[in-house]
């Protein structure tokens, strides 16, 4: 079957590459070491590139301009970035309706981790639930299903989607 | 000079650029003298119109895009000035009305009356940062500016003049979105 596949062949490589045949053209975000294998890659391929942002917010207008230009954006970040964005994602892409898939590491899941990473990640479902923004765990099992639904929020409602990256999901490269 | 006075002299330079406002004195002031299909008004997320900017110059790289941006908006979010002048797109204009104050919430003072913005856009890349304190040098500057090769950064120093009675935008965001999206796509005479 298509979802047992794919528990196996989740990688870095082939989610960049499934989100470039989803139309995703544009990357750009602030660094995670969650999130390290995707960025290398994105670094590496000639499809696609990834623009370095200094901050979350930063990254949000980046991707607006993009989606405003009719290019699909992608925002990769830590989960501490979403405090530095929440007005942006609230008083721009809420209200203007302006979409953007957001991949966001969950540091602090389960309160293991680095003390700075504690109380966000006990927070960052609830802060995105109150804000409004929708969002999905990403597993390896249920990528297929996930980028579906996040299609339809960006495609159709327009509207940002997160996709939540738990530790070991994804290859780290340091 | 007044500042609206710079935005009189501003407004019939323009053709049919995308120009993203930065929020409160710049999208009230430049949407009560002239409202554009082309103009995208930012009303709220400060700081952002230059990163906005930036992602419409990258997608649309034959389109000459400006950012009308403020003095607070950019103090607020120096550190894109760095991310323009890295990816130093040849298509942008970045243009800052710098009132020293933040106008539309009661002239409150920035720090621009004692930092030199355009220093700060120059020693970062930019290709061409240039001030400019009387009206008649406006015209001039951007025009030369609009026929050069990017990131360009203007720096018009005005005088406070908001008269608080100057309206909201009256569109809706997701009209802004709508306009501003039609007048970017090729059918509208772009790329």
């Amino acid at each position: 079957m298509v979802e047992e596949s794919n528990v196996s062949s989740l990688t870095s490589q082939t989610f960049i590459d499934r989100l470039i045949r989803e139309n995703f053209k544009f990357f750009t975000g602030v660094p995670c070491s969650l999130l390290s294998g995707l960025i290398s890659y994105l670094e590496e391929i000639e499809e696609v590139r990834y623009i370095p942002s200094v901050r979350e917010d930063s990254a949000v207008g980046l991707c607006a301009g993009a989606y405003l230009s009719g290019a699909l954006p992608v925002l990769l970040m830590q989960n501490s970035g979403l405090g530095y964005c929440l007005n942006a994602f609230t008083s721009l892409n809420l209200i203007y309706r302006i979409p953007v898939l957001v991949i966001m590491s969950w540091r602090g899941q389960g309160g293991k981790d680095a003390p700075e990473h504690i109380i966000m990640g006990d927070i960052n479902q609830k802060l995105l639930e109150t804000a409004g923004m929708d969002y999905s765990v990403l597993k390896s099992e249920n990528c297929d299903q996930v980028l579906e639904t996040a299609m339809r929020k960006i495609n159709e409602e327009k509207l940002p989607y997160t996709l939540l990256i738990e530790k070991g999901l994804f290859d780290e490269r340091h | 000079m007044k500042g609206t006075e710079a935005f009189q002299e501003l407004l019939p330079l323009l053709g049919d650029e995308p120009v993203v406002h930065a929020n409160g004195y710049i999208c009230r002031e430049s949407f009560a003298l002239k409202d554009r299909e082309a103009n995208f008004y930012m009303i709220g997320s400060m700081g952002l119109a230059s990163s906005i900017g930036l992602g419409v110059a990258l997608c649309k790289p034959d389109r000459k895009v400006i950012v009308l941006d403020g003095d607070g908006n950019v103090l607020m979010a120096l550190g894109t000035l760095a991310m323009i002048a890295a990816e130093a797109p040849k298509n942008l204009v970045h243009v800052v009305i710098d009132n020293e104050v933040y106008e539309s919430t009661g002239s409150q003072r920035t720090l621009s009356n004692s930092v030199s913005l355009e220093q700060i856009a120059k020693s970062s890349g930019y290709r061409e940062a240039v001030r400019v304190d009387k009206k008649e040098d406006i015209k001039p500057a951007f025009e030369k500016m609009m026929n050069s090769e990017g990131p360009g950064f203007l720096l018009i120093k005005v005088e406070p003049c908001f008269d608080p009675k100057t309206g909201r935008v009256t569109h809706t965001p997701e009209e802004i979105t709508e306009r501003f999206m039609k007048s970017l796509r090729p059918a509208a005479g772009g790329n």
